[in-house]
């Protein structure tokens, strides 16, 4: 046996090679279950980086489906709740590029808003609490509505569904404790208000003499 | 009245970008002075001709870019790199070689990447290697310095200078004036000891400590470098480190002198572009390592670097390798050598995750 | 000498201490008015104590601290309160808070204050006693953030040493150098009322710069002889700030997202020392501040006790202001302090500055130049960060690395921005970087939250989904029995077999198990019992104590108690005995049973009734409740004659299925019936509705009268029980004829009041769902056309109306026409694009 393999160098090397695929195999196989990482599976990922509107803007009926979407290979530019700082995220997350918004899906809005229901108005139909996704809207059939405003997430999914429109979408009033400054403007923006200095004085000395 | 929403703070030093790059552009006369005085007028002509490239090519690229061109061409920064990379062309290098160099400084090595403080590499250097390797002859063709010139011939004077860097009919060429640099001379040795060599070749019999007018450019950026340290243009870490590493690498293998030796640290530390390298290219802060602590670490590796590839690789001087090399390898230094900052145990990596 | 540390880091700007040190601390005049805001300090704004209009003392408590991180405030001179609202503060953000406006009426009337008494120390009362007062004097530390100090006060930890910050290394302020200079005595007592509260600590250090010898001349005599030491140490930017001068004084760090007590520290504003000694000596809460006004936009530079709540434009008024040399105005330090936008915002607790800088001092900043990371910022950082690379990191909003370049531990000192000769506002990148950041922390949070509680409901619905499908399934399993059921008589109508075996699946679905009946009833039996009980113990008091008539109640009410519970226990027994027979059999019995079956069985459960009630005539004592069962009992009779005669008249050889037949169709009918009607009512619109309830009620209005006048005549006992109900009839009567009438003058009166307004909404907008539901799609479509447009004419008839009358309504009138004209063309384009 040996020596039929040693002398028919065709065999020896079927063997050689035979053999050291087993050992690998074996090796990546025992690796492959010893330092296995326990990882959150991608979608799980995507949907911590989604705002969680559940809006279904983005074409799926909420943000743990579009996350399993984009796993599956949707684009990640669909999601106007999020916004650029998401997409961002996503790219980040998934190692491409970082698309600009898809507008298809709608405008990124910087304000945040919260549903209002106009509660004289409201006849009690209960249809914008089947429409609210978190549970957001509290009211009987009946009886007035109202929305939990800190648990709205401003998809307003719930201002169609009502018959008598009386559901507002107001932005959320900016307080002393959440205010930030803002990023300065680049520089060219800077450059071109020095170069053309007379127009901001005299607006402001304008607004003062007003 | 105009009451302006303005961030603090609302004090500033007069400290400018611009000025900062005066400077250093100011440091720079001891040696260019003293590249005059021993290798003529060519040096001069080399920045005079790269520094109005450099400024029409940033112009052309800020107008492309439809940036404000005034208000960046005020930075002073393209100058400094056209500065820096005429004094390390060899003087009386033809015009081509200039412009060339120059334009692909700037226009690649420094535009492409997204200009002033996004460049990665130093654009000097970049223009200095694209053109050592595509031009070999001209960029090795270093005239002699002063003191080799045999009695009654003189080094051509500005307008002869001018005349063969344009390369005018009639001028004569850089070849009837060139020399080997006291690193050719080392890496040619063979058979002599370091001392016989001092002895017997005039570019060291006639130098004091490493090699005739070398030693003095050398000390002109000496010079100059301290300068731009005594005013706190940067830290000593990187140009300390880098002439120490060098110093202990020529000493490990100076080799008591014997004709295998590389040379004595004083002879690298004042010959080629040991000085212009430390102070000048080196502490170019896009490029380098961005904390103290790494300033050390790449000023260190430069340093060696420099003395390996002069020992042993097919270039005599290596300070633009060197520092092109070390160039890539900053992000990664920075990312280790992240200061301990207040009220923390020790110092973290910079793409460390949450604490 | 005590060794000092260097500080890390740090910058040198021009101290221009020197132009408000020349005179001495001096007192404005009072103004018109003072603007005190509700939040001056770091926490919860304080809790308004005060009515608009009233009179208040100097030193009254206006607000009081609402939590434990809060501060009160309180009036700074006597006078009344002209307005509580909305007014600019002191923010970088020049954002409006509620304050509390005081106009003066130059008094100065002090309430009742009280310190501790001349003739003990403050070491004869406890630190918690100290504390409380401190609390209440309103002290929040004056040198930045204004911390509520009781709180820094009462750390958890055991305190080694109490710094006493003298530092004020911010240019141009000299407040605390000047009230060192003047009331050194006060504040060493503040000082050794502050380490005596914190049990007293090893070492009591005051740190100061060594540009205030002046300072540190005057405090020298009163600390010779203390645990007190004068620590002075070089001049450096920001050496004042808490963490540096730590720092600076001990050589120790505080940790990262850590508080000075961690490392047995607290760190207390020489102000603050002198406020303390204010509030324990004399019991004076804060009411004012020494306040730097300088800068070359005002001619006069020198400190003020000023008044808190003190407009800046009377602070300027008295310095030679000049509104046209002034290029920015700021409070607080120009390394530090924040710009401001308005001249009346007020003078708060920690306003240690107000520096009116002139355009040389303060020039327009000009473009920031890119960054070429010369690293001269992280040269000055005293926290060792690198700035270069934040700045970098905060242009690309790339948090993960700013949180690992240590971005929270910037103490936005301003030095990085100082040195930088590029001019990037490096602080305002990161101080919108950690506002992205906490942001988005925030909204981490938020939409966790939303996603717990979306993925809720989506699990609640799956449920429901489940039982509603496991519903049908049991409908299904009926209606197959029943099938089965109608096949084995196949000589039934196919139609009638429908309705029977829709009407079974309804009762199958109502029906629960026989296990889950028994249990109501048991549960019903126990209820029964125990009001039974509590019945009868009501009873028992009354007999007691009672009037005759509340005696009769009560036994009644025990009677019916009674009665119940004997129901509850027959039904018991019933459906133990037809345990297995559903309802829908007794329905299909019913209906399948001969006219003579269900006579006799009448008959035979009249008869049963008839001998209970006997009975309980027998039995029962009362007399009232003998009548009424006897009345009773004369009807029952009459029912069984009335049966007994059917019975008799019903032919005795009538064949059993057409009979059947004919019950079963008018079963089968009446529930066609009565669905019809259903139907009917739902498509009706809500007028007619109406009009059909008021027909009704006024049916049901008439019989009762007659029944009513009936009862009268047999002067029955249940006259006023009829009564009762008739009158309930008519006011349900007048309730529809109400409704009706809104319904039908709707169009009129749509500017009636609210409450109309708002039912005949409900009642149209039931009219349109009832209508919508009944409708095809495109119906609904044309409908909705028909109705937008109509709207839309109404709308525009009134915007009209309102434009003629020049009304304020017109611009909302215009919006609400504009969008109805918006919502019109979209239904139209609907309905195009539903016709093909």
């Amino acid at each position: 046996m040996i020596e039929l393999i040693l002398q028919n160098p065709l065999i020896a090397a079927l063997v050689a090679l035979v053999g050291l695929a087993l050992v690998f195999g074996a090796v990546l196989g025992f690796a492959a279950i010893k330092f296995r990482i326990e990882g959150d599976p991608i979608v799980q990922q995507i949907d911590e980086l989604l705002p969680q509107t559940q809006c279904g803007q983005c074409g799926y009926p909420g943000c743990r489906p579009y996350a399993q979407a984009i796993a599956n290979g949707d684009a990640i530019n669909k999601c106007p709740p999020g916004g650029q700082s998401t997409i961002n995220a996503l790219a980040t997350l998934l190692g491409v590029e970082a698309p600009s918004l898809d507008a298809e899906h709608g405008e990124e809005n910087d304000v945040k808003t919260v549903a209002y229901i106009r509660e004289d108005e409201c006849i009690g139909c209960t249809k914008c609490i089947q429409a609210c996704p978190v549970d957001a809207i509290l009211g009987a059939a009946k009886m007035m509505h109202t929305v939990i405003a800190s648990e709205c997430t401003g998809c307003d999914l719930c201002v169609e569904p009502c018959p008598v429109d009386c559901i507002d979408m107001i932005p959320v009033p900016q307080g002393l404790s959440d205010w930030t400054w803002d990023m300065p403007p680049p520089a060219e923006e800077q450059i071109k208000a020095q170069r053309h200095p007379a127009e901001i004085i005299a607006t402001d000395r304008g607004d003062k003499a007003a | 009245m105009a009451l302006l929403k303005i961030t603090s703070p609302h004090a500033h030093t007069a400290q400018s970008t611009a000025s900062v790059m005066r400077l250093v552009l100011l440091a720079t006369t001891p040696g260019l002075i003293a590249l005059t005085l021993f290798f003529g007028w060519g040096s001069l002509i080399n920045i005079l001709l790269a520094g109005s490239v450099a400024v029409l090519c940033e112009a052309a690229v800020m107008r492309l870019r439809k940036r404000p061109v005034m208000f960046y061409l005020g930075d002073n920064s393209a100058l400094v790199t056209a500065v820096l990379l005429g004094l390390a062309l060899p003087p009386l290098a033809p015009w081509w070689v200039v412009v060339v160099g120059t334009s692909f400084a700037i226009l690649i090595a420094k535009h492409l990447y997204g200009g002033l403080g996004y460049n990665p590499f130093n654009p000097a250097m970049v223009g200095y290697v694209v053109l050592l390797i595509s031009f070999p002859v001209q960029m090795t063709a270093w005239p002699a310095p002063l003191p080799l010139y045999a009695e009654g011939v003189s080094p051509p004077g500005f307008l002869a200078s001018l005349q063969i860097v344009l390369g005018l009919p009639g001028a004569g060429t850089v070849d009837a004036f060139t020399a080997a640099t006291p690193l050719d001379t080392l890496r040619q040795n063979s058979g002599l000891l370091i001392a016989q060599l001092y002895e017997q070749d005039p570019l060291f019999n006639l130098a004091r400590w490493a090699g005739a007018g070398w030693e003095w450019v050398n000390l002109g950026f000496l010079l100059g470098g301290c300068f731009l340290l005594y005013r706190r243009v940067f830290t000593w870490h990187g140009p300390v480190a880098m002439l120490a590493s060098l110093s202990l690498c020529a000493a490990l293998f100076y080799d008591g002198g014997s004709s295998a030796s590389h040379g004595s640290p004083l002879m690298h530390l004042l010959s080629g572009g040991t000085m212009l390298g430390a102070f000048f290219i080196l502490t170019d802060p896009v490029s380098s390592a961005t904390s103290n602590r790494g300033r050390l670490i790449f000023g260190a590796l430069i340093g060696a670097l420099i003395f390996i590839i002069r020992s042993w690789g097919s270039y005599p001087d290596a300070v633009a390798f060197a520092v092109l090399l070390m160039n890539f390898a900053a992000p990664l230094i920075d990312n280790y050598t992240l200061p301990r900052t207040y009220g923390h145990k020790k110092s973290r990596r910079a793409t460390e995750k949450k604490e | 000498m005590r060794k000092v540390w260097d500080l890390i880091g740090g910058v040198h700007p021009p101290e221009n201490k020197h132009q408000s040190v020349q005179l001495p601390i001096d007192v404005l005049p009072l103004p018109e008015k003072l603007v005190i805001p509700l939040n001056q300090h770091i926490g919860a704004p304080a809790k308004l104590l005060v009515a608009n209009g009233d009179r208040v003392l100097k030193g009254q408590e206006l607000a009081e601290p609402s939590g434990l991180v809060s501060v009160g405030v309180h009036a700074p001179t006597s006078g009344t309160i002209s307005d509580i609202s909305e007014y600019p503060i002191p923010h970088p953000s020049g954002m409006a808070a509620r304050c509390i406006t005081l106009i003066p009426d130059g008094k100065e009337q002090w309430i009742d204050h009280v310190g501790i008494d001349a003739t003990y120390s403050f070491q004869d009362y406890s630190p918690a006693k100290l504390l409380e007062m401190i609390r209440h004097a309103g002290i929040a530390g004056l040198g930045g953030a204004g911390f509520p100090s009781a709180v820094k006060l009462s750390p958890r930890k055991t305190i080694t040493t109490l710094i006493i910050n003298g530092s004020e290394c911010e240019p141009y302020i000299t407040a605390d150098d000047m009230l060192m200079r003047e009331r050194a005595e006060a504040i060493v007592e503040g000082i050794q009322i502050l380490s005596y509260i914190l049990g007293g600590p090893e070492e009591v250090l005051i740190g100061i710069e060594d540009n205030k010898p002046e300072a540190h001349a005057a405090l020298e005599p009163f600390v010779r002889d203390t645990h007190i030491q004068l620590v002075s140490f070089p001049t450096r930017y920001p050496s004042g700030g808490e963490k540096q001068l730590i720092q600076i004084l001990t050589g120790r760090e505080v940790p990262s997202g850590g508080l000075p007590a961690d490392i047995g520290i607290v760190c207390q504003n020489v102000g603050t020392a002198f406020a303390v000694q204010k509030a324990i000596h004399f019991g004076e809460p804060l009411i004012s501040r020494i306040t730097t006004v300088t800068g070359r936009a005002c001619s006069t530079n020198r400190n003020y006790e000023v008044l808190i709540g003190t407009p800046i434009t009377h602070l300027l008024a008295h310095n030679g202001f000049d509104e046209n040399n002034c290029s920015r105005l700021i409070m607080g330090g120009p390394m530090m302090g924040f710009t401001l936008t308005d001249l009346d915002i007020p003078v708060i607790k920690t306003t240690n500055c107000i520096l009116a800088a002139s355009w040389e001092e303060a020039p327009t900043p000009p473009p920031a130049q890119p960054c070429i990371r010369c690293g001269m910022c992280a040269e000055a950082c005293p926290a060792s960060l690198l700035p270069q690379q934040l700045f970098w990191y905060a242009q690309s909003h790339n948090h993960e690395r700013l949180e690992a370049h240590n971005l929270f531990d910037c103490i936005e000192c301003g030095a990085c921005s100082y040195v930088c000769p590029s001019n990037i506002p490096l602080v305002q990148y990161y101080r919108a970087s950690k506002g992205e950041i906490r942001k988005q922390a925030q909204e981490k949070i938020k939409s966790d939250r939303a996603r717990a509680r979306f993925e809720f409901q989506k699990a609640r619905k799956e449920q429901e989904e489940m039982a509603k499908a496991a519903k049908r399934e049991a409908r299904k399993q009926a209606a197959e029995q029943a099938k089965t059921l109608s096949a084995g008589r196949g000589n039934k109508p196919q139609k009638n077999a429908d309705m029977v075996k829709t009407a079974m699946a309804r009762a199958a679905e109502h029906q629960a198990s026989p296990a889950e009946q028994q249990a109501r009833l048991e549960r019903g039996i126990v209820r029964a019992e125990s009001h039974l009980h509590t019945v009868e113990k009501r009873l028992e008091t009354i007999r007691k104590e009672g009037t005759e008539q509340q005696q009769e109640q009560a036994l009644a009410a025990v009677e019916d108690a009674r009665r119940r519970l004997e129901d509850a226990r027959s039904k018991r027994a019933q459906l133990n005995n037809t345990a297995g027979t559903s309802d829908t059999d007794k329905v299909m019995e019913r209906l399948q049973a001969s006219p003579r079956d269900t006579l006799e069985k009448k008959i035979a459960s009249c008869k049963e009734r008839i001998a209970v009630t006997r009975q309980k005539i027998v039995d029962s004592d009362d007399e009232t409740l003998k009548a009424a069962l006897t009345s009773g009992l004369e009807k029952q009779q009459a029912k069984l004659a009335d049966a007994q005669q059917a019975l008799a008249a019903l032919p005795d050889n009538t064949p059993d299925t057409p009979v059947n037949q004919e019950t079963t169709d008018a079963a089968a009918n009446a529930i066609a019936r009565a669905q019809a009607r259903a139907a009917a009512t739902r498509d009706l619109p809500a007028e007619e509705q109406l009009r059909q309830t008021v027909v009704a009620l006024e049916g049901r209005i008439e019989k009762a009268k007659a029944k009513l006048d009936e009862a009268r005549a047999g002067e029955s006992e249940y006259v006023n029980a009829l009564q009762a109900g008739l009158e309930k009839l008519q006011n349900k009567l007048l309730d529809a004829q109400q409704q009706l009438n809104t319904v039908t003058t709707q169009p009129s009166t749509v500017d009636d009041d609210t409450g109309d307004a708002a039912s005949s909404a409900i009642a149209r907008a039931q009219a349109r769902v009832a209508e919508l539901a009944s409708m095809s799609e495109e119906d609904k479509l044309r409908e909705t056309v028909a109705s937008l447009k109509s709207r839309l004419e109404k709308a525009r008839i009134k915007l009209r109306e309102a434009e003629a009358e020049r009304s304020e309504h017109v611009d909302s009138l215009r919006t609400a026409v504009e969008k109805l004209q918006v919502r019109l063309t979209e239904a139209e384009q609907q309905l195009a694009e539903y016709h093909p």
